[in-house]
């Protein structure tokens, strides 16, 4: 079993940080919920609103890690130009992916959707952050301003849906590969 | 000042003003990632500009852009309406509406739509 440096680190971003990220949502939508409806759910204790400030804190770190390891490592592999005369594109999967008809709209639409729209996520989870960290329970004072912030959670999560969902379609269609072989246990025959 | 059970500082009342500076510098942030990436992808001069990191092309400039954009706003609102109560509905309203036409601009079919493609 058997993978490459370049899948490694884009399994790492997809899964590692991106992945880890959309299940993160679920969590910080009960945590928010409970900010947001009080009326509906208990209050969160002292304790509570330490940790969502921390999950919050770590969110925003997953999604900075997310997009910044995909725009500045991943992507430039992706994107990377053969050299003249190369006609096997395994290495080069954008240029895969634009070589068929069938396949370009994974590129034209898939990729140039995610790689701007996935930038909407950590700017609005670190607005989000922000603002539990500046008014933690105090927010249940500011009707409109914990129902923005409950609004644009949605919005990140929808962002961080497409982002990821696209980066594991256009994954299977043309995976990035390339770099040292790392031969992670023996098979058995 | 006492802290209550929940953590809120009774006797001190905090306004909007910093939650406000915080979500429509958001709103305009995504907006700014769009407008960027769609004035790049329609001119090749633009592309060129935001070409911050050969490896990346122009995505490096598009977004760099945009995060400085967000974050220099945020400081200035920050700063002047910290203190302030501000009509958060209205704020609410243009962060959501920048927010709305951001994600549009960002789905390509649109951006081609609006270039003529």
């Amino acid at each position: 079993m058997q993978m490459s440096f370049r899948e490694l680190i884009t399994a790492l971003h997809g899964m590692g940080c991106g992945g880890l990220l959309l299940l993160a949502f679920s969590g910080a939508f009960i945590g928010l919920y409970r900010i947001c409806a009080p009326e509906r759910s208990s209050p969160l204790t002292v304790w509570e609103q330490k940790l969502l400030r921390i999950y919050l804190i770590a969110m925003a770190v997953l999604a900075w890690s997310a997009v910044l390891s995909g725009a500045y490592i991943v992507y430039p592999w992706y994107r990377a130009r053969p050299p003249e005369g190369i006609t096997d594109y395994a290495e080069y999967p954008q240029r895969s992916l634009l070589s068929s008809p069938t396949t370009a709209g994974w590129h034209s639409v898939g990729m140039e959707w995610k790689e701007h729209v996935a930038w909407f996520a950590p700017i609005i989870i670190t607005m989000l952050a922000y603002i539990f960290i500046k008014y933690g329970s105090d927010l249940a004072k500011h009707v409109q301003v914990r129902k923005a912030a409950f609004a644009f959670a949605v919005a990140a999560f929808i962002a961080a849906s497409i982002a990821g969902m696209f980066g594991a379609l256009l994954n299977k269609n043309a995976p990035v590969r390339g770099g040292a072989v790392i031969k992670i246990m023996e098979g058995t025959k | 000042m006492n802290t209550n059970q929940h953590g809120n500082e009774s006797g001190s009342e905090i306004q909007n003003g910093a939650a406000a500076a915080a979500i429509l510098s958001a709103g305009v942030g995504c907006f700014s990632v769009s407008v960027f990436g769609l004035l790049s992808d329609a001119f090749p001069a633009v592309a060129h500009f935001f070409n911050f990191y050969n490896p990346t092309g122009p995505l490096s400039g598009v977004t760099t852009t945009a995060i400085m954009v967000w974050l220099f706003l945020w400081a200035i609102l920050s700063r002047s309406w910290k203190r302030r109560s501000l009509p958060m509905g209205r704020i609410n309203a243009i962060a959501f509406l920048l927010l709305g036409i951001g994600m549009l601009l960002s789905f390509p079919p649109f951006g081609d739509f609006l270039q003529g493609k």
